[in-house]
C-alpha cells in the first residue's frame, strides 16, 4: 500500500492498489500477488497445450514449480527454475518492483528497478521447495480470472464503480 | 458557476463526519473485543442518529458491539446509521453544488423500494463482511480475505447481483494487497468503511432497488465520459444532455455499460471490453448525438442502454451542448441508497478561469476561487493529459467532492494548438480511434486479450 494520498484517512475514493501495467501476456499469461505468494501460469516453451503452475511464499521464498496435471518441474530442484524467473519478471512489470519487493519482504526497491534486482535476493537465501498442495488452487485462480471474460456486460447502472476511479499513476 | 460558494464551510457537516470517523476508526480496530475507546466511538455514532427512527436501533445495536456482541442484524443497523449519516452529508453537499451551478432539480422520486429474491448468496456474503467487521482492517490476513472469492464467483454470473459482486471483488483485491493487517502504517478508514457498510446494505434483498420505470424518446447530447475501474473490473459511464421529443424540458441523463474483467484488461483494453455493449461509445467517439426511442430510463437519470433503441444522429459538439443545453438541464435526483457524497459527479462548464499549478496540484481560478482540479482521474488511454487541461481556456466536468472539498473531474477542455482551439475528451478513444498513440494501445490490448480467449478456449472447457 503506498499510493493513499496524505488525507488518505478521510477520502472515500483514494485508490489504495495502483493498476496493473499493460505487459505482454504470452509467456506468463497469468501473475499476482494472493494469499501471501507470489504465484502464477507460465507457458510451455514446447508444448501449447501445456503450462506451468510456480509459486513463491513470501517471506520464506519458498517456491513451487509443476505442470497443470501435477507433474514436477525438471528445472526445480536446485532453486528457482526458469519458469519462476519469468513469472517474478512478469510480476515486476506487472505490478514495479518496489510492490513486489514489499509483498515479498524482501529490502525495499525503487518502483522502476529491474526484475534482478528482486529476483537476486531472493535466490540468494538458498529458498527450498514449498508446499506442493498451492499449485491447484493458483490454477483455479488463473481459471476464475479466465471465466470473467465470459461474464456478460450489463447496461444497468453500478453506482458501487464510483469509488473505484481510475488514477494516472502507474505500477 | 457561483464557484465562491463551494469553498464555504456547510453547516452541521463537521459534526456529521466526527460522528462517522469515530465509527470509522472502531471499526479499524474490530469488534470482536472492543476497547473503550472503540465503544465510544459506537456510542458516537448512534449519538449522532438521536431523534431519528433509526435511533432505538442503532443505540441497541451500538451497546451490543460495544460488548463484543454484535450479531449480524446489529452490524447491518451500524451499517445503516452510517450510510443516513453520509445521507445527510450528501444532501447537504449536493445542495451547494445545485446552489453553485444554478440549475433546476429534477422532481425527485417516489422513494420506491425495490424488491428481489433472498437467495444465499446474499447471506455468504453478509457473512463474510461480518467477519471483517470482527477481525477489523488491521487485524486482516489472507484467510479471512479470501473467504470473498467464492462468493463473488457464485454471484457474477447474475447480472442482477453485479452491483455488490463488482464491489465485494474490487473490496477484496485491496484488502489482499493489504495484508496482513497488522502492518499496515495508515489504514484507508472512510473509505473501506464505505464499501463495508454499502455491502452489508446491499446484501439487503431489493436494495440494489427498482427497475426503470420509465422511458426516454429524444435527442441524447453527450457531454462526456466518465472511466471506472478496479483490478477486476470497468465501468464507462457517458454523462449527456437529453432533450425528450415531446418538447418537455431537457435533462441530465447518464447510460453506463460495466463488464468484469481479468486484472491484466487495462487501458486501451477496457474500451474494447465496453465498446461492443454500447453504440454510444462510438457517437461519443465521433462527436455525434444519438436518437433513443422508448429508451429505459430510472428516476434517478439513468438510460439502461439498449443498442436496438438508438441509432447514430447528426454530429454534436459536446462544447456547443455544454454551452447552450447544459445550463437549462434539470440534474436529476438521487436514488435513496446512492446519497454518498463519493456518489456527487455534478456535470459542469467552466470557462474564462486561471489555471495554476499549486503544490497540492493543479486549481483553476473561476471568479476568485480557486477550484482544485483532479487530473489523476483522466484515463490513461485518451488524448487528454494532465498538461493539457493546465494549459486550458474551457473545461466540461465533473464536480465532485472528497476528502472534504469540492473539485473538478476534467470530462474534456479546449486548448490551443499552434493557435487554433482544439478540443480534447478523456473519452475520446471509447469508441476507437486513429490517434497514432491510440492504434499502438489499441493493438497491444488486442494481442493481451488474444492469448487470454486462447487460453479460456483452451483451459476452461477441457
Ligand atoms: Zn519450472
Amino acid at each position: 500500500m503506498s499510493d493513499l494520498v496524505p488525507d488518505g484517512q478521510r477520502s472515500s475514493t483514494a485508490r489504495v492498489v495502483a493498476p496493473a501495467s499493460p505487459r505482454k501476456l504470452a509467456k506468463v499469461p497469468f501473475v499476482e500477488l494472493a494469499d501471501g505468494r507470489l504465484q502464477g501460469v507460465v507457458s510451455s516453451g514446447s508444448d501449447i497445450a501445456r503450462v506451468y503452475v510456480s509459486s513463491v511464499a513470501a517471506g520464506t521464498f519458498a517456491y513451487t514449480c509443476s505442470t497443470n496435471n501435477n507433474r514436477p518441474c525438471g528445472g526445480a530442484y536446485g532453486g528457482f527454475c526458469n519458469h519462476i524467473r519469468a513469472l517474478i519478471g512478469e510480476a515486476v512489470l506487472q505490478y514495479g518492483a518496489g510492490r513486489v519487493a514489499r509483498y515479498m519482504r524482501v529490502e525495499p526497491v525503487e518502483a522502476d528497478s529491474p526484475a534482478q534486482s528482486v529476483i537476486a535476493p531472493m535466490a540468494q537465501t538458498r529458498p527450498v521447495p514449498g508446499d506442493k498442495s498451492a499449485a491447484a488452487s493458483v490454477f483455479s485462480r488463473f481459471l476464475r480470472q479466465l471465466a470473467y471474460l465470459e461474464m456478460a456486460p450489463t447496461t444497468a447502472p453500478l453506482p458501487e464503480m464510483q469509488w473505484f476511479p481510475p488514477t494516472r499513476a502507474v505500477a | 458557476m457561483r464557484a465562491d460558494l463551494l469553498a464555504e464551510s456547510v453547516d452541521g457537516l463537521d459534526e456529521a463526519l466526527a460522528a462517522v470517523d469515530a465509527f470509522d476508526e472502531a471499526l479499524a480496530t474490530g469488534l470482536l473485543r472492543p476497547q473503550p475507546a472503540q465503544a465510544a466511538g459506537l456510542a458516537q455514532l448512534a449519538g449522532a442518529l438521536a431523534g431519528s427512527p433509526l435511533h432505538a436501533n442503532v443505540a441497541e445495536a451500538a451497546a451490543k458491539a460495544a460488548e463484543g456482541a454484535a450479531g449480524e442484524d446489529h452490524l447491518l443497523a451500524l451499517a445503516a446509521a452510517r450510510t443516513a449519516l453520509l445521507g445527510s452529508v450528501h444532501d447537504a453537499l449536493a445542495a451547494r453544488a445545485a446552489e453553485a451551478t444554478g440549475r433546476p432539480a429534477a422532481e425527485p422520486p417516489a422513494a420506491d423500494a425495490g424488491t428481489g429474491p433472498a437467495v444465499n448468496v446474499l447471506a455468504a456474503a453478509r457473512s463474510w463482511l461480518a467477519d471483517l467487521a470482527r477481525c477489523g482492517w488491521r487485524g486482516i490476513d489472507h484467510d479471512v480475505v479470501s473467504g470473498a472469492a467464492p462468493v463473488v464467483s457464485a454471484m457474477l454470473p447474475d447480472p442482477a447481483l453485479r452491483r455488490l459482486a463488482a464491489l465485494l471483488d474490487g473490496f477484496a483485491d485491496e484488502l489482499a494487497a493489504s495484508c496482513p493487517g497488522s502492518a499496515l502504517e495508515s489504514v484507508p478508514a472512510r473509505r473501506w468503511a464505505d464499501l463495508w457498510s454499502r455491502g452489508m446494505l446491499l446484501t439487503l434483498p431489493g436494495a440494489a432497488g427498482a427497475p426503470a420505470a420509465g422511458t426516454a424518446t429524444g435527442r441524447l447530447l453527450p457531454l462526456g465520459v466518465d472511466l471506472h475501474e478496479h483490478a477486476t473490473a470497468v465501468q464507462a459511464q457517458v454523462h449527456a444532455v437529453f432533450e425528450p421529443a415531446d418538447g418537455a424540458a431537457p435533462l441530465l441523463v447518464r447510460a453506463s455499460v460495466s463488464a468484469p474483467k481479468p486484472e491484466t484488461i487495462v487501458g486501451a483494453g477496457l474500451w474494447q471490453l465496453l465498446r461492443p455493449h454500447m453504440s454510444l461509445l462510438t457517437a461519443v467517439s465521433e462527436g455525434r448525438a444519438m436518437d433513443v426511442t422508448g429508451m429505459p430510463l430510472t428516476a434517478e437519470g439513468d438510460l439502461v442502454w439498449d443498442d436496438a433503441r438508438a441509432r447514430p444522429g447528426e454530429s454534436a459538439d459536446a462544447f456547443s451542448t455544454a454551452r447552450v443545453a447544459l445550463p437549462t438541464a434539470a440534474d436529476p435526483a438521487t436514488a435513496p441508497l446512492d446519497r454518498h457524497p463519493a456518489r456527487i459527479a455534478v456535470p459542469v462548464f467552466l470557462e474564462g478561469y486561471a489555471a495554476a499549478q499549486a503544490e497540492t496540484g493543479l486549481t483553476f481560478t473561476v471568479a476568485g476561487t480557486a477550484l482544485p482540479v483532479d487530473t489523476d482521474r483522466v484515463p490513461l488511454a485518451g488524448p487528454l493529459t494532465p498538461e493539457a487541461v493546465a494549459k486550458s481556456a474551457a473545461c466540461i466536468g465533473l464536480l465532485r467532492w472528497d476528502a472534504g472539498t469540492f473539485r473538478v473531474q476534467p470530462l474534456a477542455v479546449e486548448t490551443a494548438v499552434r493557435k487554433k482551439p482544439v478540443a480534447l475528451h478523456a473519452g475520446a478513444w471509447a469508441g476507437g480511434t486513429a490517434d497514432k498513440a491510440g492504434v499502438k494501445a489499441e493493438k497491444a490490448a488486442t494481442d493481451a486479450a488474444g492469448v487470454l480467449r486462447e487460453r479460456a478456449g483452451r483451459l476452461l472447457r477441457k
